[in-house]
C-alpha cells in the first residue's frame, strides 16, 4: 500500500504541474465558454453569411482532432503569421477553446431551439431589443438545457488538457514523465504509484468540476423555479415541486 | 407513417411490409455489407511501412511551399490509413465491451454494479494519453508480455471509448419500453431469449447514431498514440517528416486537412444515420 504515496518532493513538483494543468483549462474555458454562446447564436442569425461562417467554424472546430489542432497552433501558427515567441500556454489555451466553442456552439444552439416559441414571440410583443429577448428571455430558460452538457464537455477539455504536455508546457502530465525518468535513473521499476495517483488527480479534478455544475443547476433551479408553461409559483417549495413534477 | 390499429400489430405483417427481416431489406442489407467488406479490408490490409520522407526541399524564407506540401501527401496519408486502421480495430473492443459494462452496470447486485460504475466513470474522467503511457510501462514492467504500439493503442482506446460506449447502450436500453419487458415475461420467454430477440434488436438502432459520434471521436483520439507510444499514424508521421526537414508548417497542415477528408464525411454519414432511425421510431 505504501507504494501508493509518492515523496513530499514528488507531490510538490505535481502541485507545479497542475497549476499549469488548470491554468490551460481555465483560458480554455473562458474561451470556450465565450465561443459557445457567441457562435450559438450566430448559427441561428437570419443572416445567411453569419450563418454560413458560423456553420464553417463548427464544423472545423469539431471535425479537427485537438491533439493536431495544438499542434497546428503550436507549430504552424507562429511561423505563418510570423511571431517566433508567443505564449506556448496561451496558444494551447487558445487550441482547445477553439475545439470546445465547436461543441458547445451545438450545444447552445440545440438549446436555445428548445426554448418554446411563445417566449421568443412574447418578448417580441413586449418591445423587448432582440439583445434583450436573448439576454433576459431566451438565454436564463435554455442555460438550464445548456448546464449539464456544459459539465461533460469541460471534462473533455480537462482531459484534453494533459496533451498539451506534448508540446513541451510542464503541465501534470510532463511532471509525470520527469517524475518516471528520476524513477528510472534510481531503479524503481514500480509505476502503479505514480500512475494511480496521477489518475486520481484527474479524477478527482473532474468530479469537482461535476459537482460545480450541479450546484449552478441547482442555483439556477431556485432562481427560475418555474419551468416553460408553468403558472408563477405562489406557495413556496411545495408548490413548486409539485408543477415541476408535472 | 399509417399506424397499423391495435388488433393487427400483434399478428405477423404481409410479407413485403415494414416488418421484413433486416436482410431482406437490401436498404439495410447494402449499408450492412459495405461496412462489414470495409472492416475486413482495414483488418488485414495494413499500410506498407517505410520511413515518412520526402526528397523535395523547399526554400528557406517560404513560409509555406506548395511544392513540399504535394510531396508530403503520400507518406501522410500512408500515416491516416495506419491511425484509421487502428481505431476502427479498437471499435471492435468498444461495441463488445461496452455492452458487457452496460449489462454490467444494470445487473442486479451492488456488488457487481457500483465496481462497474466506478471504473467506467474513472476510465471516462481520466485523459486518454494518461492512460496510453500508463498502459505502456504497465506491459514493459510485466516479464513474458510484449505488446507492439499499436496493439497498445486498439486497447486502451478501445477500451476507453467502452465506457462511453456503455453509457449509450445503457440509455439505448432504458428507452425500450416497460412493457415490451412484461410481454416477454408473459410470453414465458427465456431471459435470454428476451434480450437477444426482443431487447437489443429494439435497443441497437436507437444506440447507433452515439456509437457512429463516438467512432468519429476515437479517431481524432488516435494520433495521440503517435508522439507518445511511436505509433506510425498521421502525428507521427507529421512529426518525423518536421525532424527530417525542418519544416513544420506543411505538415501539421496538411495533416490537419487530410483529417477534416476524413472525419466530417464520417460525421455527415453519422446526421443521416441519426435522421434514418429518427424517422423510423416516428
Amino acid at each position: 500500500m505504501e507504494d501508493l504515496i509518492l515523496s513530499e518532493g514528488q507531490y510538490r513538483q505535481l502541485l507545479v504541474g497542475l497549476r499549469v494543468t488548470l491554468s490551460v483549462l481555465g483560458w480554455s474555458f473562458l474561451l470556450g465558454v465565450v465561443l459557445s454562446l457567441s457562435v450559438g447564436v450566430m448559427r441561428l442569425s437570419s443572416n445567411r453569411v453569419v450563418r454560413g461562417v458560423a456553420l464553417v467554424y463548427v464544423e472545423f472546430a469539431r471535425g479537427i482532432s485537438s491533439i493536431i489542432l495544438l499542434f497546428i497552433m503550436a507549430y504552424a501558427i507562429p511561423i505563418l503569421f510570423g511571431f517566433q515567441q508567443g505564449s506556448r500556454l496561451l496558444l494551447a489555451s487558445l487550441a482547445l477553446g477553439l475545439n470546445m466553442g465547436g461543441y458547445g456552439a451545438e450545444i447552445v444552439r440545440g438549446s436555445i431551439l428548445a426554448v418554446p416559441k411563445g417566449q421568443t414571440e412574447a418578448s417580441i410583443a413586449l418591445n423587448l431589443t432582440p439583445f434583450q429577448r436573448l439576454r433576459f428571455v431566451v438565454l436564463p430558460q435554455a442555460l438550464r438545457i445548456i448546464l449539464p452538457p456544459f459539465g461533460n464537455l469541460t471534462i473533455e477539455i480537462l482531459k484534453g488538457t494533459a496533451l498539451v504536455s506534448l508540446i513541451a508546457l510542464t503541465d501534470l502530465m510532463q511532471v509525470v514523465s520527469i517524475i518516471r525518468q528520476q524513477q528510472l535513473a534510481n531503479q524503481v521499476s514500480d509505476v502503479t504509484g505514480l500512475f494511480v495517483n496521477v489518475l486520481m488527480i484527474y479524477f478527482v479534478i473532474a468530479q469537482v468540476i461535476n459537482g460545480v455544475f450541479r450546484l449552478a443547476e441547482r442555483a439556477l433551479d431556485r432562481r427560475f423555479s418555474s419551468r416553460p408553461g408553468d403558472l408563477p409559483t405562489l406557495g413556496g417549495p411545495a408548490t413548486a415541486a409539485a408543477g415541476a413534477g408535472g | 407513417m399509417t399506424a397499423a390499429p391495435p388488433s393487427t400489430s400483434i399478428s405477423e405483417a404481409p410479407a413485403g411490409g415494414r416488418h421484413r427481416r433486416w436482410y431482406r431489406d437490401p436498404g439495410r442489407l447494402v449499408p450492412v455489407l459495405l461496412v462489414l467488406l470495409g472492416f475486413a479490408v482495414l483488418a488485414s490490409v495494413e499500410a506498407p511501412r517505410g520511413r515518412f520522407r520526402t526528397d523535395v526541399i523547399a526554400g528557406r524564407d517560404e513560409a509555406f511551399s506548395f511544392e513540399f506540401a504535394v510531396s508530403i501527401i503520400a507518406p501522410l496519408g500512408r500515416g491516416l490509413y495506419t491511425t484509421a486502421r487502428a481505431t476502427v480495430l479498437a471499435f471492435t473492443i468498444t461495441l463488445v465491451l461496452g455492452l458487457v459494462l452496460a449489462l454490467l452496470r444494470r445487473s442486479g447486485s451492488r456488488l457487481v454494479r457500483w465496481p462497474a460504475a466506478f471504473v467506467i466513470e474513472f476510465i471516462r474522467s481520466t485523459p486518454i494519453l494518461v492512460q496510453f503511457i500508463f498502459f505502456q510501462q504497465l506491459v514493459r514492467a510485466i516479464d513474458g508480455v510484449s505488446l507492439g504500439a499499436v496493439q497498445i493503442l486498439i486497447l486502451v482506446l478501445g477500451v476507453h471509448y467502452a465506457t462511453y460506449a456503455s453509457e449509450a447502450y445503457r440509455a439505448g436500453i432504458d428507452s425500450v419500453p416497460k412493457g415490451q419487458w412484461e410481454a416477454a415475461i408473459a410470453l414465458n420467454l427465456s431471459p435470454l431469449t428476451t434480450w437477444t430477440r426482443i431487447v437489443i434488436p429494439q435497443a441497437v438502432p436507437n444506440v447507433l447514431p452515439t456509437l457512429g459520434n463516438y467512432l468519429v471521436a476515437a479517431l481524432k483520439d488516435a494520433p495521440i498514440a503517435g508522439p507518445v507510444l511511436g505509433v506510425p499514424g498521421i502525428l507521427f508521421a507529421a512529426t518525423a517528416i518536421r525532424g527530417d526537414t525542418f519544416r513544420q508548417v506543411e505538415p501539421f497542415l496538411l495533416a490537419g486537412a487530410g483529417f477534416l477528408l476524413v472525419s466530417l464525411p464520417a460525421a455527415w454519414l453519422v446526421r443521416r444515420l441519426e435522421a434514418r432511425v429518427a424517422y423510423e421510431r416516428t
